[in-house]
């Protein structure tokens, strides 16, 4: 980064060091990454015929478009909600006891100790039609009818969010905690009320924290097969579950390859407007 | 809003607060502070100093008693509400802000307008002497500029009162100075009732007008800096404002203003009795200040054996070992040239007057 070229300390290591994980990922990630690419390169399913037909078809195909979309709006409901429920967590994990602190840290990370399966049929057993919810609410009279919860957008956004809690509530945590909690106080002998303090301090201040959340969740979110298929079931088709069927089932190789390559692109220009984002609120913060 | 007050009365009325623990932080201090007094809280780390000065700002609800500001019990009161300006120890300027922005905060909470916060903030930047740094954050700028905006940035919304918390603790010794004067100044300037929370005595007793000494929670002396150095009214005042000779004796004779005290140093001198009237045989600590003590060439004052001379600058100061064993430290202000005293030469020690030697009946 701001390192002056051509100063060698004695802190610097070789890059040798790292040539065992460089050699890993040339192998198993830039190579299968560029075949990909290079399969998508095909308009039939033999690779025949070079062309940019696949990336055509996707492009002004209004299903493969509207796959696309609700898969980002998805990433977006789940990051959204993360957010929402996430940082009032982070933000009492910094005002309570350290016992209460370790209960805290306990169940942001209890998600992460089970295996995301396990999660996903909990899921569908809460939010089913005999689910525990539906089955709550009728024997207390309020719906007659069950709820249509599985299966539903709102389902699947509620199962994720609970699955990538972690990735957003963690980055808080760390990024709350490093708030002086003399600013609070300062802001308030200013005469500011605690909804100013929270929009102009604390919000300000653990934006790096918002941002790396937001990306990791995001991240997660959208590639989420296992959640998004189960508990979105067949009505509904995400971008992981489309690449999956045209590849698996459909055996078109040249289109899911040009699904993923877009997929990627999508994925890598949302992730660089949060990182920009993170750039330019890097002024704050500060150490 | 509270518009410019100049200097508000400020009273401390019997306040206790008690921990969630049960323990005692402070214990029925009573305060009765003047419009636009500087007063110093002085104590050690841990007397419950900060904590009445976070009950003041309305950051801690004491247990018991009232704070009154003005005319006004502001228990009630949030933080946000009393108009209380406050100077953090580590400045708490708000890093994404610039030095400008920090300055005009309490005015926008207050619904100020931009163009009136920037001029206000101006104003007060030339008034601490920072006024081409507005456009700056606070990271750029070095420890007493940092400062120097915390006070602005206090001042800006006219507060009734002032409350300084270890101001100039992360200060080095010459800016250190440097800034005491310049509070000093603003004080004066503004009016404004300051409070200042410190352990540094020689920061107390320069700077305020009148300095309370807490000990552990409780108020052990309110009074000008000469009454607390020169009449404390306690042992735990006489040995942490300053420095003191301890000395322990019994009480010869004793009435309202005067005990004869025989030292078990091996001298009888008169002593003024400090905290109140002496009882006859009873056992006494008897205070003097280095600086209080002389050589004695005749047979009165008690006899002891120099140890070790430290030349201080202006002073030298010789530690004596008396008869009983303990150790006197005596300060002689440098003048001319001082008589060397060789280590090992046995001398004679007096207080320069009865009223420097403070009695405090012994607790041991």
């Amino acid at each position: 980064m701001g390192t002056a070229p051509a100063s060698r300390d004695v802190t610097s290591y070789g890059m040798g060091l790292a040539a065992p994980l460089a050699l890993f990922f040339l192998l198993f990630f830039v190579a299968p990454l560029l075949q990909l690419f290079w399969l998508s390169l095909h308009n039939d399913t033999a690779g025949l015929h070079w062309g940019l037909g696949q990336y055509l078809h996707f492009l002004t195909d209004p299903f493969s478009l509207s796959v696309l979309g609700s898969t980002l709006l998805l990433g977006a409901e789940v990051t959204a909600v993360c957010l929402v429920l996430g940082f009032p967590i982070a933000w009492l994990y910094q005002r309570v006891g350290p016992k209460l602190q370790t209960v805290i840290i306990l169940i942001v990370l209890l998600p992460l100790l089970t295996s995301v399966v396990v999660r996903t049929f909990a899921w569908i057993v809460i939010l089913g039609r005999q689910g525990i919810i539906n089955a709550t609410l009728q024997s207390l009279g309020i719906i007659d009818t069950p709820l249509k919860l599985l299966y539903t957008q709102f389902g699947v956004v509620i199962a994720l969010a609970q699955v990538q809690m972690p990735l957003m509530t963690l980055p808080l945590i760390t990024a709350l905690g490093r708030i002086d909690p003399n600013l609070d106080d300062a802001s308030c002998s200013l005469g500011a009320g605690s909804w100013r303090t929270f929009f102009r301090v604390v919000l300000p201040l653990s934006l790096p924290g918002v941002i790396a959340g937001c990306t990791l969740t995001y991240a997660a979110a959208i590639t989420a097969f296992i959640t998004q298929s189960l508990v979105g079931g067949g009505q509904m088709l995400f971008m992981p579950m489309y690449l999956y069927q045209q590849a698996s089932t459909l055996q078109n190789w040249p289109f899911a390859s040009a699904i993923s390559i877009i997929f990627l692109l999508a994925v890598l220009a949302v992730v660089s407007v949060f990182t920009t984002l993170g750039r330019l609120s890097r002024g704050y913060g500060g150490a | 809003m509270a518009e410019a007050q100049g200097g508000r009365s400020l009273v401390v009325d019997a306040v206790t607060h008690r921990y969630p623990s049960g323990a005692l932080a402070v214990e029925n201090i009573n305060l009765d502070i003047k419009g636009g007094e500087i007063i110093a809280l002085l104590g050690p780390s841990g007397c419950g100093k900060t904590t009445l000065l976070r009950i003041i700002a309305g950051f801690i609800a004491q247990t018991q008693g009232r704070i009154i500001i003005g005319d006004d019990i502001v228990d009630a009161l949030p933080p946000n509400r009393r108009a209380v300006g406050i100077v953090f120890q580590n400045y708490a300027l708000f890093p994404h802000l610039s030095i400008s922005e920090n300055v005009g905060y309490g005015l926008a909470a207050r619904g100020v307008d931009k163009a009136t916060r920037q001029r206000e903030a101006q104003r007060l930047l030339e008034l601490v002497q920072l006024p081409t740094m507005a456009e700056r954050l606070p990271r750029q700028l070095s420890g007493g500029q940092q400062q120097r905006v915390a006070l602005a940035r206090a001042l800006a919304i006219k507060p009734s009162i002032l409350l300084l918390d270890e101001p100039f603790a992360a200060l080095d010794k010459n800016l250190r100075l440097d800034m005491q004067i310049e509070v000093k100044r603003l004080q004066r300037v503004s009016g404004i009732t300051t409070l200042i929370v410190t352990h540094d005595q020689e920061e107390a007793l320069s700077m305020a007008d009148r300095v309370a000494v807490l000990s552990h929670g409780k108020l052990e002396q309110f009074g000008s800096p000469s009454d607390v150095y020169d009449r404390p009214q306690t042992l735990f005042v006489n040995t942490f404002v300053g420095s003191t000779n301890r000395m322990p004796g019994i009480v010869v004779s004793a009435d309202r203003t005067a005990a004869k005290v025989r030292l078990d140093a091996g001298a009888e001198i008169i002593a003024r009795p400090a905290a109140g009237a002496l009882t006859e045989g009873g056992r006494v600590t008897v205070c003097i200040r280095p600086e209080h003590l002389q050589f004695v060439g005749d047979e009165t004052g008690f006899a002891g054996v120099v140890g070790m001379s430290l030349p201080l600058g202006a002073t030298v100061v010789h530690e004596v070992t008396t008869a009983d064993g303990s150790g006197v430290k005596i300060s002689q202000a440098r003048i001319g040239e001082t008589r060397a005293l060789e280590s090992g030469a046995a001398v004679r020690l007096a207080p320069l007057a009865p009223s420097l030697a403070n009695a405090f009946p012994a607790t041991l």
